[in-house]
């Protein structure tokens, strides 16, 4: 029988071969066999990742490790050019590479506008964002996973600046990328200390149950894990979007529409909660951490939610919604239901992308317009696009049975179950979210038309390459849920927890086991829902009929300026930052370094030119000075005996 | 074809040495252009051919090819005694593999008096050849003054206005630092024992190396060395000869500089300093990678403030070779051999950048960031080149820069942490000023300045993709070059225990 995990680096090479194809032959391929071959490739790729789920849900499956060249050979360290496929990786491949297509062929007619030489270098950088990602899911150790870890963040830079003429995306790119660049060096300063400690950046040497580094005598907490696990996790909040790195992705929203979609909500920002996940065990032994972890997503979730309330333009509302929900991820993370994190994951890509594509119909149907405080009413004309952002905006709320009820909820009771205080604040943040998503949906679809007559006109549904995956996207988001429904509902009725439970086996016999009653479990669920049902339909009310145009004052006016946060970070870091390097660069080099330089050369060369003064050529002078000399030497002689 | 007569080292010494000599003869331009290109060819063959009898275990007869000791000064104890180790290779490869790059990329600059240009060119290429190849302290400082004396002449003929004292600095600087190392040369000499022969004393790298030295004439010496070397590197604080040097020098003379001779004082430290002083290299070491540290953040903040092109490669340069400076301190395997993969890398990736802005500056007719603004759309094939170059300066991974300095970081935090943490803040700064440069230079809307930018030929393609693929492959299977340079660094490692 063939061995398919022979093919497994297909799967990145295909997207890989892509790019190139469609990067150095962009000008002499038409738009169609562009968007044809950058789609294909993507297709091929999910056709390869579903063998590969198949073959990880056969009953026995061992994670395997599949090692290609050494990458860095030294007497002392060895990091192999490696893959390891196992449960997680596979969820993840199939996110990446479905998604994935369902946005490049989305794409084929958002950008169609694009000379062909543009379409080209889009579409490759699409390609080349697909390869980085399945590089950074697939890696088998911490470099390769870096390699694709920073792989994404350039893609990102080079998709938000894809219009390059416009100098405010290109500062929003630069920004996307310094921000993550941020994190990186946390990331790797983590995977330094990790090798000075165990010798190996492999997951096989770390993780692996029989022979694993870190199961056999690694005392919990240690202050080198603590360390570890937080630099790991400041490169987490880099590429994920927490506090304090999260301002660069509402930022992102220059790109096109679609890179949202697929690099800003469904894929890139999830690499952090990929990476912890990579690395669960390693963090079960820090509970120090896992705390920080927690906190931080949650305050992130909040605070993301509450900004998101006043935004008007419907991309930042989105961007700001994804922030937020990532934070759910984290809070997940930090409570130690790594499973419902990646359940959110996958619900997330689903109804976010969604969002995103169904947020680009419209803006496509009104000519580039993105403030929701001119639209409205376009229900009516657009009604794919309004019955699938709906769905969209049930499985973001968490209303059963759409698919987000079942993963927020999962991570909402872990976080009962670890701190009731938790959960009272995650639920707050639900709230908003059921909120900020009605009011958005109002203000889009509902009421009337309050755009310009031009608009009207122009406004229409959008072509089927656009509205088939905003389709399949919405079955996706309204189902894809089932596959974790809780115990309380249905025995075993959690495949995915299952499917994944020996990604996180070990974990679970380190972190204190909590058991939530059903009785208790029950009563929570239906309180939780009936207050979201209640928002949602109080936010939908308020905002069908009108637009909220009036001036903001007081809190309302922090919020509506993101808390000044960004404000803030120019102040104390950006500008001093310039200072310093101003006063580097003028003071202390030219006047500092370079003046004691030149003070003494100049001084030499005073010093020769008193000298010079001495060879005067007068004979009587001569003898002057060596009648000094001799006496000079008598007396030092008299003195020494 | 290689007889007992000729040998590696010789050849990549002499061919480019008598090439230089002839091509000072060749009164017309256009021929001395085409043969100095010719000759540097002829050397990189020969070196890649050296390449393959790199291998040691392969070839039993490796000592015929790669080492040869004439006698020379048998009364002093120096024979003329050069020879190829793994660091060797890949100095010299490195060398071989720039000039015929650089030659390339500047056929069509043009120059006054083209024959004494050239011959000085391919002469202190002779002049790094002879560094990289010396196995005896008195070749080696033979050949250092004859890789730096050519570049005088080029510094101080061929530029910018200001050039000439811009290089008496550098002269004066250079100068002071080598009479330094032949004190501190002579003073060891005095302090070997010869292993027979007509003389009391050696120049052999291998007395050198068994030199009984107490701790304090360690220390002494060790400063004098050190001081050198800093000053070639150059290590903050001796920096300040270098931003104004490279801004004034021509293109060619700035590649040379910044490519291959920064590498004479990486080189060096590595080979001359490490295992002569010991005891001084433990306990002088923090104090170097400290002021290497220093260099990093330094030298990028005040990349990001140029508005001069030339001048942001050159402090972008001044932070790299920090780097390399904290990591040959760091005296881990991971550090050094960190560096050996470096010096390779920082040698195609800084000579690429000066390639890019010449390239602009010969498109645009300036090379003020402020007043340049998108290229991309008169250019996109050199926005392209320049991104995935400018990328690999920042050592973003798939790039060569990302295999050498994951492993330097990774010597200097096993060494220290924190000095690693600090050290870390250039990475986030490089991304700053090469962000912003290709912000500033190629994207926005063009202006009147950069209207008529034309769009880069055939030529320059091809020179522009050897790199890039140079880059992409040294950043995907660097091992040859690590296993190359093990045994070196192996070496070095023990004599210091």
């Amino acid at each position: 029988m063939q061995d398919y995990f022979d093919l497994v680096y297909w799967i990145p090479l295909l997207p890989f071969i892509g790019f190139l194809i469609n990067g150095l032959a962009r000008k002499s391929m038409s738009k169609q066999l562009i968007g044809l071959l950058g789609s294909a490739v993507i297709f091929l790729s999910f056709c390869l990742s579903v063998i590969i789920f198949l073959e990880t849900t056969r009953h026995g499956f061992v994670a395997r490790n599949i090692t290609y060249f050494p990458l860095i050979a030294l007497d002392n360290l060895s990091i192999p050019f490696e893959f390891q496929v196992d449960q997680l990786t596979s969820v993840f491949l199939l996110i990446i590479t479905g998604v994935g297509f369902l946005i490049h062929v989305y794409s084929i007619s958002y950008m169609k506008e694009e000379d062909q030489s543009g379409f080209g270098r889009y579409f490759s950088y699409l390609n080349l964002f697909v390869f980085s990602m399945l590089l950074l899911v697939l890696g088998g150790n911490y470099v390769i996973m870096f390699m694709g870890w920073e792989g994404v963040g350039l893609c990102s830079y080079l998709l938000i600046g894809f219009w390059f003429k416009n100098h405010e995306y290109n500062y929003a790119a630069k920004k996307a990328f310094i921000m993550n660049r941020i994190g990186d060096v946390g990331f790797l300063l983590g995977v330094f200390w990790l090798i000075s400690i165990f010798g190996t950046a492999s997951y096989h040497d770390l993780f692996n149950p029989e022979t694993g580094k870190l199961l056999s005598g690694q005392t919990s907490n240690s202050p080198a894990l603590i360390g570890i696990t937080l630099l790991l996790f400041l490169g987490a909040t880099g590429k994920s979007a927490q506090i304090p790195l999260y301002t660069w992705l509402p930022d992102a929203m220059a790109g096109p529409t679609p890179v949202s979609a697929l690099i800003h909500a469904a894929t890139m920002v999830t690499a952090g909660i990929y990476m912890i996940a990579r690395s669960n065990i390693m963090y079960s032994l820090a509970p120090a951490t896992m705390i920080v972890i927690a906190i931080v997503g949650l305050a992130t979730a909040i605070l993301a939610a509450l900004i998101a309330l006043k935004q008007n333009d419907i991309k930042k509302v989105l961007a700001y919604s994804t922030v937020s929900q990532l934070g759910y991820m984290f809070l997940g993370l930090g409570v130690g239901a790594y499973t419902a994190s990646v359940f959110h994951v996958m619900t997330h890509a689903f109804f976010k992308a969604l969002l995103f594509l169904g947020a680009g119909s419209v803006i496509h149907a009104m000519g580039g317009e993105q403030d929701i405080n001119k639209m409205g009413g376009l229900g009516k004309k657009m009604r794919i696009t309004y019955i699938t952002f709906f769905v969209a905006c049930l499985a973001i709320s968490g209303i059963p049975p759409f698919s987000g009820f079942f993963s927020k909820d999962e991570i909402l009771l872990a976080a009962w179950a670890h701190n009731p205080v938790l959960y009272i604040i995650g639920l707050g943040g639900s709230l908003l979210t059921a909120f900020y998503m009605f009011r958005l949906l109002a203000l889009t679809f509902a009421g009337k038309f309050r755009g310009t007559e031009e608009q009207l006109h122009h406004v229409h549904e959008s072509p089927s390459t656009i509205t088939i995956p905003l389709i399949i996207l919405a079955i996706l988001a309204a189902i894809g849920g089932f596959v974790g429904i809780p115990e309380l509902f249905m025995k075993d009725g959690h495949k995915l927890a299952e499917f994944l439970d020996p990604v996180f086996a070990y974990s679970k016999t380190i972190l204190p086991a909590h058991h939530v009653p059903a009785q208790t479990e029950i009563i929570l669920l239906g309180v939780s829902v009936i207050l979201i049902i209640a928002v949602c339909i109080w936010a939908w009310n308020k905002y069908k009929n009108h637009s909220d145009g009036q001036p903001a004052t007081g809190f309302a006016k922090a919020i509506q300026n993101k808390f000044y946060i960004d404000e803030l970070y120019d102040a104390i870091v950006v500008r001093p930052l310039g200072r310093l390097s101003l006063f580097l660069g003028n003071v202390i080099d030219k006047s500092g370094i370079d003046g004691i330089v030149n003070g003494v050369g100049k001084s030499v060369s005073y010093g020769s030119r008193q000298i010079r003064l001495l060879q005067s050529g007068k004979v009587g002078t001569y003898i002057l000075f060596m009648v000094i000399g001799i006496l000079v030497l008598f007396i030092i002689q008299m003195f020494t005996k | 074809m290689l007889g007992n007569y000729y040998t590696f080292p010789e050849l990549l010494l002499w061919i480019p040495f008598v090439t230089g000599i002839i091509a000072f003869f060749i009164r017309k331009e256009k021929s001395v252009k085409a043969f100095a290109l010719f000759s540097s060819l002829a050397t990189l063959t020969v070196s890649v051919i050296s390449l393959f009898y790199s291998n040691t275990t392969a070839h039993p007869d490796y000592f015929l090819y790669n080492n040869v000791s004439y006698v020379w000064l048998p009364y002093l104890g120096s024979s003329f005694y050069v020879g190829l180790d793994g660091m060797g290779f890949v100095l010299t490869f490195l060398t071989a593999f720039t000039l015929p790059l650089i030659f390339a990329a500047t056929y069509k600059n043009e120059y006054r008096n083209a024959n004494a240009f050239f011959s000085l060119m391919l002469l202190s290429q002779a002049g790094l050849m002879g560094v990289f190849v010396a196995m005896d302290a008195l070749v080696f400082y033979f050949f250092w003054e004859l890789a730096l004396i050519p570049v005088y002449f080029l510094c101080s003929r061929w530029g910018g206005q200001r050039r000439i004292p811009v290089t008496f600095k550098f002269f004066v600087y250079t100068f002071l630092g080598s009479l330094l190392m032949l004190v501190g040369i002579i003073y060891i000499y005095l302090h070997t024992t010869a292993p027979g022969g007509l003389a009391d004393h050696s120049f052999s790298l291998r007395s050198f190396y068994a030199a009984n030295l107490s701790p304090n004439r360690q220390m002494g010496l060790f400063c004098l060395f050190f001081l050198a070397f800093a000053i070639k590197m150059p290590i903050f604080p001796f920096h300040t000869w270098q931003p104004d040097l490279y801004e004034q020098t021509n293109y060619p003379t700035t590649m040379i500089m910044s490519g291959i001779m920064v590498k004479m004082g990486v080189f060096a430290m590595i080979r001359w300093l490490l295992p002569i002083f010991p005891l001084a290299v433990h306990k002088f070491g923090n104090v170097a990678i400290i002021l290497s540290v220093i260099g990093i953040v330094y030298g990028s903040c005040i990349a990001m403030i140029q508005n001069d092109l030339k001048r942001l490669v050159a402090w972008s340069s001044i932070a790299h070779i920090g780097l390399m400076g904290a990591a040959i301190f760091s005296l881990t395997n991971s550090g050094l051999q960190g560096v050996m993969l470096e010096m390779f890398n920082h040698g195609v990736n800084i000579i690429a950048l000066w390639i890019v802005v010449d390239m602009i500056e010969k498109t645009a007719g300036i090379r003020k960031i402020s007043e340049l603004g998108g290229l991309a759309l008169k250019s996109p094939a050199l926005a392209i080149f320049f991104l995935v170059i400018g990328l690999a300066n920042i050592a973003l991974p798939l790039t060569n820069a990302f295999i050498s300095e994951f492993l330097m970081f990774n010597g200097l935090f096993a060494h220290n942490k924190w000095f690693a943490a600090f050290a870390c803040i250039g990475i986030i700064l490089s991304a700053v000023y090469i962000l912003n440069m290709m912000q500033k230079v190629f994207f926005g809307p063009t202006n009147s300045l950069t209207e008529n930018a034309r769009p880069i030929n055939g030529r320059q393609k091809f020179i522009l993709s050897v790199i890039v693929i140079t880059i992409l492959v040294m950043g995907i299977y660097p091992s040859p070059i690590l296993h190359l340079t093990q045994e070196t660094v192996t070496g070095i490692l023990q004599s210091l225990k």
